[in-house]
């Protein structure tokens, strides 16, 4: 008698659903370093100074040096030195994970509540402040990923293990 | 056959070590000594829906900050017996709370460079082929304060951001099967469903290894602050990246770089550089009793006890020293070994009311030897924050107090 119960391994199981295109859309995105995900809009510098007092100052700084959070800009030269200061503006090697983060989980008492174009413009605010673009910068979708962050090849892979034991 | 109470017997293991908690035993003594052969005995109680431990015990979580919403508790190993962490004792990290989340609306949605984006219910999930594995999860920031000679004073701070359940879930490379992965795909970008929809990305090859999506844990659902209803769980890897609250999975082109594996989680050399992408937790272990605050009352036997794990694979030697690392003996493993779990140790020793220096030193299936203090230092510098698995050092003092001690 052939199994009749037996499901074949090999064989999807073809659960799930396919999602709509608005339900895939709801569904959320990531940004990545490429600009692969940025939305629409923009920001400008000016725009972005009046959100971050407004949103931001109150935990990193009136010039985001860091209170109660941490300090955003600042520490450069500084990772070879006793104490490094990783901030933004010296560690972060990419602009759109500045984007991405405060897209997720920042303010951090009401994430979500900032629009694409605040974001833009807090954006421009903060690297602006580190001294990495202008006063006149614009940032969308187009200019943010080509914002050439000062720590960009600051990075290396995982070359562990890089102890010999005892 | 009578089923004995453990403790009318025999002084408890807290009494036994001196712990705090010695009142509550001794109140326990008291009433147990009431129930003896001859004296009229009270009746116990009736079942219960949901069993707690004794009231006798007190073990408990430990908190560096336990009002806010950004923080961590540590697991207190020095109570714990075995491989498994009880699910409420497992550490937590979370970064923006613990989210209340219906399973019945919770999804799951696979999409990006897949030939079919697909949205899965907790039932979906379910009725997959399933797994049950025992894996350790430890925070990459664990041990942080072991950088320092002496490390902290006991082993739930030293060590307690590292726990060990049996997860039970799916495969994600059976998940990534049914979406169809495109050729041009190389990572998996997880993000939770907390307020700050944390975020890791994970090289495809280790996705279609043995990363699991896991609904259970220790034969429960997983516990709410461990991700209910729905977790990643890459075994091996530094914490963070094992996605709690997991709602979407985006098969991509190149790692997000989100903030959690490049301003976090990197470990900065003393040339300036980072590395990046330091998943893998290397062989680590430690001593869980005696260990840090705990007092022997006496001299004579006490078996020295410990976990260690390994991010590589399975655990096949530890040795102890109990004179400060000048000479070490192989301790006994129990088994089964499983790979990427925590592992118990066990050495005798009989105590000769001297000061004494314990250590324990492990080394995994790939022949990586557990390092010194000094030789991680000398290999990275002082400037990294995470990965400290150096070997600890506990002091045990005539007074039998035991201490942390420099090594």
């Amino acid at each position: 008698m052939p199994v009749t119960h037996a499901a074949d391994e090999s064989e999807l199981t073809g659960l799930g659903s396919e999602p709509t295109a608005e339900e895939l859309g709801a569904a959320g995105y990531t940004v990545f370093p490429d600009g692969k995900g940025l939305p629409e809009g923009r920001g400008t510098v000016s725009e972005g100074r009046a959100i971050y007092q407004q949103f931001c100052a109150a935990c990193h700084g009136r010039n985001a040096g860091g209170e109660d959070a941490a300090a955003l800009v600042g520490g450069r030269d500084s990772l070879t030195s006793e104490r490094p200061r990783k901030t933004v503006e010296s560690y972060w090697p990419y602009a759109t994970t500045l984007w991405d983060y405060i897209r997720r989980s920042m303010p951090y008492e009401s994430p979500g509540s900032l629009s694409d174009d605040e974001i833009y413009a807090v954006v421009a605010h903060l690297l602006h402040l580190g001294g990495i673009v202008g006063e006149d910068a614009v940032l969308d979708r187009e200019t943010l990923p080509k914002v050439e962050m000062p720590n960009r090849d600051g990075f290396v892979s995982d070359d562990r293990p890089d102890t010999g034991g005892e | 056959m009578t089923t004995r109470r453990r403790g009318s017997e025999r002084p408890s293991r807290r009494s036994f070590l001196g712990l705090a908690g010695a009142a509550a035993a001794g109140s326990f003594a008291a009433r147990a000594s009431a129930q003896t052969p001859g004296a009229i005995r009270d009746l116990g109680e009736t079942p219960t829906e949901y069993g707690k431990p004794s009231p006798f015990e007190d073990s408990k979580r430990w908190s560096r900050a336990p009002d806010a919403t950004a923080s961590s508790s540590n697991t207190p190993l020095a109570d714990l017996e075995g491989i498994v962490t009880p699910s409420g004792l497992h550490f937590e990290r979370h970064h923006t709370g613990v989210p209340a989340i219906d399973p019945d609306t919770h999804r799951l949605t696979i999409h990006g460079l897949v030939d079919r984006p697909l949205v899965f219910t907790m039932d979906d999930l379910v009725r997959m082929s399933s797994v049950s594995r025992f894996h350790f999860i430890e925070c990459s920031g664990n041990s942080a304060r072991e950088w320092s000679p002496a490390g902290a004073p006991n082993v739930q701070l030293s060590h307690g951001l590292a726990s060990c359940s049996e997860w039970t879930g799916v495969l994600l490379a059976d998940l990534l099967d049914e979406v169809g992965v495109k050729p041009e795909a190389s990572w998996v970008v997880a993000e939770g469903a907390d307020a700050g929809l944390m975020s890791r990305s994970v090289p495809l090859e280790r996705a279609l290894d043995d990363v699991m999506i896991a609904y259970g844990q220790n034969g429960e659902a997983v516990r709410p602050e461990q991700g209910y209803p729905l977790r990643l769980l890459v075994p091996g890897c530094e914490g963070s990246i094992s996605v709690k609250w997991l709602r979407r999975i985006e098969v991509a082109h190149m790692p997000s770089m989100a903030r959690d594996e490049t301003s976090k989680y990197t470990d900065l050399l003393p040339d300036g550089k980072a590395r990046q992408f330091t998943l893998v937790m290397d062989a680590k272990s430690v001593i869980t009793r005696p260990s840090g605050e705990q007092r022997l009352d006496g001299p004579g036997f006490c078996e020295i006890r410990g976990l260690a794990w390994s991010g590589r694979g399975t655990i096949s030697r530890v040795e102890v020293s109990t004179d400060g690392g000048r000479s070490w003996a192989d301790a006994e493993i129990e088994g089964p070994r499983h790979a990427k779990a925590f592992t118990r140790f066990r050495s005798p020793w009989r105590w000769d009311g001297g000061r004494h220096v314990l250590m324990s030193r492990a080394t995994d299936d790939t022949g990586y030897v557990q390092p010194t203090l000094a030789a991680l230092l000398e290999a990275r510098g002082r400037s990294t924050i995470y990965h400290n698995n150096r070997i600890k050092a506990w002091e045990v003092q005539e007074s039998g107090e035991v201490t942390n001690a420099e090594a």
